[in-house]
């Protein structure tokens, strides 16, 4: 482990990363919002969740340097009278969740059919690739309208806040799944060709071993700039679905549902409800995407010079 | 001498938008236990396709269309992948011309020789590792215990290529497919390489068929020669006698071709003259004849079959040439 730390330190990729004043804030800037929001029961002044401390009576207190506001709210409350900081840390918390979990989704459906479809190629490749055309034709929105408004009517709204979660997850999930596959595809594509691969099969090695030990492992720079981008790209997803009423409910909001229950209020002058989480959902997503940026330049050139 | 290896009538095409393209056509020949081939043609003559066909590694467009491989008796070109699989790299391995290329970039060369080994035997780390230890040292890689740790990109060209010879020799194999091993290489390391793999057939009685364009190279390592031209073997003896008195024209053409150091009366090199057929347009008769200084009548309206060759000290050879038919008279 200190032994590949130690390697680690003297990569090209950790000296790249020293010299980038943007990817070093950004990452710093990461790592601080996902111990906030990992430890959100820890570090909220309040828990959202816990009606005993919510008070309509102090509903749309304005934050602690603007007139009437209290030093108990320091960014406000919100229309329900909850702590509009607690809630946004832990509205944060459910939208990494949501944003990590459907990426994994699409990296897993979509790497093995990008590695299927490279490796065996012919009918198989011309298969999944026309699917992943028919997928990506259908907006994501398209079909997170769809499936939702079928299952509100199914279990009814009241169950459906409690599957919401996974819901989101899976609606994000698949409908990204082709950017990996493609992406999978072409890498594999070039891959198959190096001798390095020829020669495992000379060794004896049979096709799986040789997709997941040999040739998946060379393609993990594209997929790691890849998943950057969709991590920022499923938190936005989610913040819009959940803005348009279909993701989480008010009761367990995420930044994108606390932006959609502020935005009634913008116009009463409570414009902080929804201006503070949109604030935090930006800085998130543009750090989340500045790091990708870096990762993109600095793993371009091929991070083993071979 | 028992027979290692016994390739009978191989023939290999290649199904292309335009027909099929015949590759390898009837190729035969045989191979003892610990003895050393050295397979010579130009470029496109099939040596490498020859080379996959034994393992039964022909990928698609390519099949093998016909003829028989025998390893140690086995009918190989016979069983299922799953079976022919255990035989790669365990029985019989094989290296490849670009060093660069062949190692797998992102696993340090323990991990590739650890795995190798634990494709074929049930062992554990430990115990591999030990192996690997063993037989980087005995390709003569300094320190092979901080060696494991690293990455491909830490080693030289020539380094690399001795880690892959370790590779291949890590299951004990009993047959060596070398393609090219030492054509990416620069002069003085070649010689090092080519010396090596002397050393270790020697040492382990490994078989070793050794494919190159470079009649040099074979001529200092392999005790039997085989001449491939458009896909056939057009003469195969001896090295002595094969490189001292080639019986083929095309042979012939090969050799007053070879640079010579001692040579007085000039420095230009004979070429033959005319190039190797595209294999979709192969001559009607002997592929060799609309290049060959002895061509006959006959040579363009049939092919010649396997013809016996006698040298004065009672050895023999085989040459595909009219010239050596006794029925139609020697020249
Ligand atoms: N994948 C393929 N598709 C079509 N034809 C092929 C393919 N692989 C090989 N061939 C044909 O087989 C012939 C022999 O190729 P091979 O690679 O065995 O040549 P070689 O003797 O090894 O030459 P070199 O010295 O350049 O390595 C080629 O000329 C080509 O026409
Ligand atoms: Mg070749």
């Amino acid at each position: 482990m200190t032994d590949r730390w130690q390697r680690f330190k003297k990569s090209a990729l950790f000296h790249d990363f020293k010299g980038d004043k943007v990817a070093i804030v950004s990452f710093a800037t990461l790592v601080l919002l996902f111990i906030c929001a990992f430890s959100a029961p820890l570090i909220a002044p309040y828990n959202p969740y816990d009606s005993a401390n919510i008070d309509i009576m102090s509903s749309e207190i304005p934050p602690v340097w603007m007139a009437g506001g209290t030093n108990d709210y320091l960014l406000g409350t919100d229309a329900q009278g909850r702590d509009l900081l607690s809630t946004m840390i832990y509205g944060m918390r459910i939208s990494i969740i949501i944003g990590i979990c459907a990426v994994a989704l699409q990296a897993v459906i979509g790497i093995i059919i990008g590695l299927i479809a490279g490796y065996y190629g012919g009918k198989l490749d011309g298969f999944f690739m026309r699917l992943a055309d028919v997928q990506l034709s259908f907006s994501y929105l398209m079909v997170a309208i769809f499936v939702s408004a079928v299952l509100q009517a199914a279990v009814g709204v009241g169950r459906f806040a409690e599957i919401a979660v996974p819901f989101l997850i899976i609606v994000i999930g698949l409908a990204q799944w082709p950017q990996y596959a493609r992406t999978v595809r072409a890498s594999v594509l070039a891959e198959k060709k190096k001798e390095y691969v020829e020669a495992a099969r000379v060794t004896g090695f049979g096709a799986h071993r040789i997709m997941w030990r040999h040739i998946l492992p060379n393609c993990m720079s594209p997929i790691l700039v890849l998943s950057t981008i969709q991590v920022a790209n499923a938190v936005m997803s989610e913040a819009a679905l959940s803005f348009l009423g279909l993701g989480m409910p008010v009761t367990r909001p995420s930044l994108g549902s606390l932006i959609n229950a502020g935005f009634e209020y913008i116009f009463s002058g409570s414009w902080w409800i929804t201006a503070f989480p949109g604030v935090l959902l930006v800085i998130l997503v543009l750090a989340v995407n500045l790091l990708g940026d870096f990762l993109r330049d600095a793993l371009n050139p091929k991070l083993y010079k071979g | 001498m028992s027979a290692l290896l016994q390739v009978q009538d191989l023939t290999v095409n290649f199904a292309l938008r335009t027909g099929d393209l015949t590759a390898l056509n009837g190729v035969t020949f045989a191979l003892g236990e610990g003895e050393r081939l050295g397979l010579v043609g130009e470029s496109g003559a099939g040596k490498s396709v020859a080379g996959f066909a034994i393992i039964n590694l022909i990928g698609k467009p390519g099949y093998i269309a016909g003829g028989r491989v025998l390893f140690q008796g086995e009918e190989i070109s016979a069983l299922p992948e799953e079976a022919i699989r255990r035989i790669r790299g365990h029985r019989i391995s094989m290296v490849f011309q670009d060093p660069m290329m062949t190692l797998n970039p992102v696993l340090t060369i323990g991990t590739q020789m650890v795995e190798t080994l634990q494709a074929h035997r049930n062992i554990g780390q430990s115990e591999a590792e030990a192996i690997a230890v063993d037989k980087l040292r005995q390709v003569h890689i300094p320190s092979p215990e901080k060696r494991l740790h690293q990455y491909p990109h830490e080693f030289s060209g020539g380094m690399r290529q001795r880690i892959i010879i370790a590779i291949a020799l890590l299951n004990d194999p009993q047959l060596i497919i070398a393609d090219e091993p030492t054509t990416a290489l620069d002069v003085t390391i070649q010689a090092e390489i080519m010396d090596l793999f002397l050393e270790l057939c020697r040492q382990t009685r490994m078989g070793l068929i050794l494919i190159t364009h470079d009649l040099a190279v074979v001529s200092e390592t392999t005790e039997k020669i085989a001449v491939m031209y458009a896909g056939e073997i057009v003469e195969e003896g001896r090295t002595e006698d094969v490189v001292r008195r080639p019986r083929h024209p095309y042979t012939q053409g090969l050799i007053a071709a070879l640079p010579q150091g001692d040579d007085q009366r000039g420095t230009r090199l004979n070429q033959i003259p005319g190039t190797m057929p595209t294999l979709t347009r192969i001559p009607p008769g002997c592929s060799f004849h609309p290049r060959c200084p002895h061509a006959m009548d006959v040579c363009s309206e049939r092919a010649p079959g396997p013809l016996p060759v006698a040298y004065p000290d009672g050895g023999g050879g085989m040459a595909a040439c009219h010239l050596y038919d006794p029925n139609l008279g020697d020249r």
